[in-house]
C-alpha cells in the first residue's frame, strides 16, 4: 500500500513545479535558496494535501511556496532560525520587514552582468509589488488567484499591480538608466 | 480632461488590459477613454509593458535536480510498497515525465476572464487595442477570424515544400514548415495573420473535423520555453518557444490531442 493520496499528490501538484520554482526564484532572488524553498513547500503541501479540497492546485501550491519563501527570507535576514509558524500564519505582516534581495548590493551585482534590463528592473521592485507582477505576467494568474496566493484582497492586488507597473514605466523598459 | 474619476478608472483600465472586466465594465472604461485625453494612451502603455515583461523577463523552470530531489523526498515520505520496491511505478513515472515535458501552468487558471466576460467584448477589445506579445486573446481571435468562410487559407497545399517557399518575400523571417500527415495531423495550408503587432505565419492543420492554427513568429526570448497549455474562450492553446521562434497552437481540439500535435513539433 502506498500512503493514501501520494499518487494523487504527484498527479495534481507536481505538474506545477515549474510555476513553483519560478515564483520562488523571483521572490528570493537566489537559485539555491529557491530550490530549498520549493522542496520545503512541496513537503509542506504533501502534509496538507489531505485538506486540499480540489480546485486550483496551482494557486494552492503557489500560496504555500509564497509563504515558505517569506519564511526563508526572514530566516536569512535573522541569520538563524525564524519563528516559522508565526510567519507562516502571517506572511503578509512580515512582507515589508523581510530582507529583500533586491536591496542586497552583492545580489544586485551578481545578477547585473548579463541579465536584461527588464529583469533587473523587475528584480528591483519591492517584494510585495514584484510578487504580484510575477504572478500576473509570468504565471498568468487572475486577480482572484493572485489574491488567493498572496492572501490580500483583490483591491490590494489591483493597487499593487498598478504601483509595480508605474515603477517599471517610470524606470523605462527600453533603454535609459538603470 | 483629467478629473477625480481618473484615478479610479485607471485601475479599471488596468483590469481591462488584464482581461478581468465584465462587458458592462469594459464598456464603461471604453466610454471614459473616448472622452479623456489624460487616460487615452494608458491601455497601450500597459499592454506594451505587459508584452515586454512576457517577452523579456526570465521564466525560471524547475531545474532537473529539483525535480529529482522532490521525487526522492516524496518517495521517502511514503511507505515503500511491500513487493517490487526496487521497481518504480511505471505509470507514475511515465506520467511524471509527461507532465514535466508538457503542460506547465494553465494560464489564468480556471477563470480566463472575469465572470461573464463575453467573447464579443474580447474581440472588440482586440480590435480597439491591439494587444502586446504574449497575450492569448489575439491568437484565439485570429483563429476565430480564420474560421469565417473564405478566411482560412491564403495558400492551399498539403505539401510543405510548396508552403515554405510561399512565405518567401511575404515575411521577414522563414518559419519552419512541417507536415504530420502520417501522424494524423495533415497540413492543409497556410496564411498570413497579424498578431502582436506584426505579421506572422499561420500554418493550418486538420485533425478530423477540427482545425488547428499554428502561429509562428520570431521570439526575442533568451531561451527555449517548454509548452504552456491554456484554455481560452473555449479553445485550447499551447505555446512554446524554440530556436528563436514563438509557436502558438490553437484549436477546439481536445487538449490531449493538441498536446500530441505539439509533441510532434517538439521531436527532432
Ligand atoms: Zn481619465
Amino acid at each position: 500500500m502506498t500512503l493514501p493520496g501520494v499518487a494523487d499528490f504527484e498527479r495534481v501538484v507536481l505538474p506545477h513545479l515549474d510555476a513553483a520554482y519560478n515564483l520562488a526564484r523571483w521572490l528570493v532572488g537566489d537559485a539555491t535558496l529557491a530550490q530549498d524553498v520549493v522542496q520545503d513547500a512541496v513537503m509542506r503541501a504533501l502534509s496538507y494535501f489531505g485538506s486540499f479540497r480540489g480546485g486550483d492546485a496551482r494557486a494552492w501550491l503557489l500560496r504555500i511556496v509564497r509563504n515558505t519563501a517569506y519564511t526563508a527570507l526572514a530566516a536569512r535576514q535573522r541569520g538563524g532560525t525564524a519563528s516559522l509558524d508565526a510567519m507562516w500564519r502571517d506572511g503578509e505582516a512580515t512582507a515589508l520587514q523581510v530582507h529583500d534581495p533586491a536591496d542586497d548590493p552583492e545580489a544586485a551585482l551578481a545578477r547585473s552582468e548579463n541579465v536584461a534590463q527588464l529583469d533587473q528592473a523587475l528584480a528591483a521592485l519591492p517584494l510585495e509589488l514584484r510578487e504580484c507582477l510575477v504572478l500576473r505576467e509570468l504565471q498568468e494568474l487572475s486577480y482572484k488567484e493572485i489574491s488567493h496566493v498572496t492572501g490580500v484582497p483583490i483591491g490590494t492586488v489591483m493597487s499593487r499591480l498598478w504601483r509595480a507597473r508605474q515603477l517599471l514605466m517610470r524606470n523605462p523598459v527600453e533603454g535609459g538608466e538603470t | 480632461m483629467t478629473g477625480d474619476g481618473c484615478a479610479e478608472i485607471r485601475l479599471m483600465v488596468q483590469a481591462d488590459v488584464d482581461g478581468e472586466l465584465t462587458p458592462a465594465e469594459a464598456a464603461r472604461v471604453s466610454a471614459h477613454l473616448d472622452g479623456c485625453a489624460g487616460c487615452a494612451s494608458l491601455p497601450a502603455q500597459l499592454m506594451a509593458l505587459s508584452g515586454s515583461i512576457r517577452r523579456e523577463a526570465l521564466y525560471y523552470p524547475a531545474p532537473d535536480a529539483l525535480h529529482a530531489a522532490i521525487r526522492s523526498r516524496i518517495a521517502g515520505a511514503a511507505p515503500q510498497p511491500a513487493e517490487g520496491a526496487a521497481m518504480p511505478d511505471m505509470n507514475q513515472y511515465t506520467a511524471a515525465r509527461w507532465w514535466k515535458r508538457l503542460p506547465r501552468p494553465t494560464w489564468r487558471g480556471s477563470a480566463p476572464f472575469g465572470a461573464g466576460f463575453a467573447l464579443a467584448a474580447c474581440l472588440a477589445l482586440v480590435v480597439m487595442l491591439p494587444r502586446g506579445d504574449g497575450l492569448p486573446d489575439d491568437v484565439v481571435a485570429g483563429h476565430i477570424r480564420a474560421l469565417q468562410p473564405g478566411h482560412l487559407l491564403d495558400v492551399t497545399s498539403t505539401d510543405q515544400h510548396t508552403v515554405k517557399p510561399w512565405f518567401d518575400g511575404r515575411l521577414d523571417f522563414a518559419p519552419p514548415v512541417r507536415d504530420f500527415k502520417a501522424e494524423g495531423f495533415p497540413l492543409t495550408g497556410a496564411r498570413l495573420d497579424y498578431l502582436a503587432g506584426r505579421t506572422v505565419a499561420a500554418l493550418v492543420y486538420q485533425r478530423r473535423q477540427h482545425v488547428i492554427d499554428l502561429f509562428v513568429w520570431p521570439d526575442g526570448r533568451h531561451f527555449d520555453r517548454s509548452p504552456v497549455v491554456g484554455d481560452h474562450s473555449g479553445y485550447n492553446v499551447l505555446r512554446w518557444s524554440r530556436d528563436g521562434m514563438a509557436f502558438w497552437a490553437v484549436s477546439d481540439l481536445n487538449a490531449q490531442e493538441l498536446a500530441d500535435f505539439v509533441r510532434l513539433w517538439q521531436a527532432e
